[in-house]
């Protein structure tokens, strides 16, 4: 193959690209140290509105319930969208697959609007009361189905003979599994699972239509902020979150190199 | 048949079984029951509709149906215009996103290889952090008084203030910027694998790079182009976030419709009616996604 080479076009658009997508995060962090009550005057440097941010205990609280929401559904997702992806994978045709295809991708690219009031309808009609857990469940089943793709990818694209060289030696199906489909699908899962993490924390609109007395989400309380204003606390806490998942993603994908490397080096 | 076969089934059966409930469960009979309440009427009690399903009355539950919410909708033309002017902003952010993210993608795809993973992840990494974080860092820039005026200020390109703030201008900065990484990543996954070589071919018989762009490279990335649209027009269709924070009051979206109906109206039933007159605009380019997905992954077996 030739050398590809990069032209002036090619490099220009690739630094007007990433300066569009980095800077408003950037300027959102820089003006999160801004002693000035006006979030668009700089009135030098300080760090009050992160103690006031942690002073703020409606906010500690709402941060609290966020926490929890998305560490119990992220951990129901990757459960059920790990079995999704076996039977998507493994099970060839079983009756209803077609359904089960359209099911596991349609909540992916369906308006989040339609996915919140027809689960709180849900919810209504079966006398669920509405709180921590009916935004758990909400979230829950929005997020195992991208756990469900990102894990159906890796089962699809490794090499199958390891999986019937195992049973050809005489493992049950169970034992398969455990000792060799489940460390070479490891990091998918684990991806899986901080994608849904993610959404979830994220998640305002599904959340909003599902929530109920007690169970105020980070999301809701920042919309709810916003809409009555631009306020410096706000920045401090988006900043905070920002570097949460900056930190998060960069060892994630430091952990998933070496392991990567780990293995390859096994394999030799 | 012995026990532990049958056992062994069994169990091999709950691999499908347990998701496919939890599926059926918490998205298709919710489904049917938004189908159901839009057919309802309003009314002021717990719940917010009627008729409510009672087992001893089935045939009265099916005879106070009716269709009176959708035709409301017919009739007040703003579902119709809200309609029309969310498939249009969809239709053009998605236009926007493929200026802007073609050149990026093409960029990326042509960047020596051990930069590639890092470029792909400094794409994804703004995803990960907190949609409605990175739409209010825009109300910031965009208000009158904000960032971006002080800006084009001090080098001197304007001398007013910008009103770019609850504009639909400001709905489709918003939209192309949150939506990139969708538009960039299923670009980028085809142009990496074009092959050069045809370029090549192409420039030494004589063609000019424009034409080698359309003629060769358009044509390859086609799949990367449509399932780029798709992943962007979709859920452009029914967002709330954007135009509710950007968009101002003058801006009509079906997904902000459907928000205020169930939020500030409280009329579940006609909330219900505008659920499905945005499933009924979005069934067709869902289906085709559902396509274009199945056989991206039917191909890498």
């Amino acid at each position: 193959m030739t050398m590809r080479r990069l032209s002036v076009f090619n490099v220009t658009s690739l630094v007007i690209g990433f300066a569009f997508l980095y800077l408003p995060i950037l300027l959102l962090v820089i003006y999160s140290f801004n002693a000035s009550r006006l979030v668009t005057v700089w009135g030098g440097f300080s760090t009050h509105w992160y103690g006031a941010l942690f002073r703020n205990e409606a906010l500690m609280e709402a941060a609290w319930v966020t926490l929890r929401v998305a560490f119990l559904s992220a951990t129901l997702a990757t459960l059920l969208g790990t079995l999704a992806a076996l039977a998507l994978a493994r099970y060839g045709r079983f009756p209803g697959r077609t359904l089960f295809t359209g099911m596991v991708y349609a909540p992916m690219v369906m308006p989040e609007v339609i996915t919140g009031l027809s689960l709180l309808l849900f919810f209504v009609a079966v006398g669920f009361d509405r709180g921590f857990w009916t935004i758990t469940l909400a979230h829950t089943t929005l997020t195992m189905c991208f756990v469900t793709v990102v894990v159906q990818s890796r089962l699809m694209t490794f090499d199958r003979s390891l999986e019937e060289a195992a049973m050809d030696l005489g493992a049950p199906p169970l034992r398969t599994f455990f000792s060799v489909t489940l460390p070479l699908i490891a990091p998918s899962i684990v991806a899986g699972f901080l994608l849904a993490f993610t959404l979830s924390m994220d998640d305002l609109v599904i959340a909003s239509f599902n929530t109920g007395p007690g169970a105020t989400t980070l999301p809701i309380k920042i919309y709810s902020a916003v809409r009555l204003g631009l306020s410096p606390e706000v920045n401090a806490a988006s900043a905070i979150l920002i570097g949460i998942v900056t930190v998060g993603v960069i060892s994630a994908t430091l952990l998933s190199k070496r392991s990567v490397l780990r293995s390859r080096r096994n394999s030799h | 048949m012995t026990d532990r076969t049958l056992t062994r089934r069994l169990s091999a059966g709950l691999v499908p079984a347990v998701p496919y409930l939890w599926l059926g469960v918490l998205f298709l009979v919710p489904f049917l029951i938004v189908l159901k309440i839009s057919l309802s009427d309003p009314a002021v009690a717990q719940p917010p509709y009627k008729p409510v399903f009672e087992w001893s009355d089935i045939a009265g539950f099916f005879s106070a149906l009716d269709f009176e919410n959708f035709i409301l909708l017919t009739e007040d033309d703003l579902y119709f215009r809200a309609t029309i002017s969310s498939v249009r902003i969809a239709a053009v952010s998605t236009l926007l996103l493929l200026l802007v993210g073609f050149p990026i993608a093409y960029g990326m795809a042509r960047a020596p290889e051990r930069y590639r993973a890092l470029l792909v992840a400094a794409i994804i990494l703004p995803f990960w952090t907190s949609f409605l974080i990175r739409i209010y860092a825009w109300v910031a820039i965009l208000k009158p008084e904000g960032l971006l005026t002080q800006v084009l200020v001090a080098i001197g390109l304007i001398s007013e203030p910008l009103d770019i703030l609850n504009t639909e201008t400001a709905v489709y900065i918003g939209i192309v910027y949150a939506y990139l990484p969708f538009m960039v990543l299923p670009l980028f996954a085809t142009l990496e694998k074009m092959d050069d070589t045809l370029l090549e071919a192409a420039l030494d018989l004589g063609s000019t790079p424009w034409r080698s762009f359309w003629t060769i490279t358009v044509p390859l990335a086609m799949p990367g182009i449509i399932a780029g649209s798709l992943l962007c027009f979709i859920p452009a269709v029914g967002e709330f976030v954007i135009p509710d924070l950007l968009g101002g009051s003058e801006t009509l979206m079906i997904g902000r419709q459907l928000w205020s109906e169930f939020f500030s109206n409280r009329d579940w039933p006609l909330a219900s009616a505008v659920a499905i007159l945005l499933l009924i605009v979005l069934v067709v380019p869902i289906v085709i996604y559902r396509d274009v997905e199945a056989r991206r992954l039917e191909a890498h077996r």
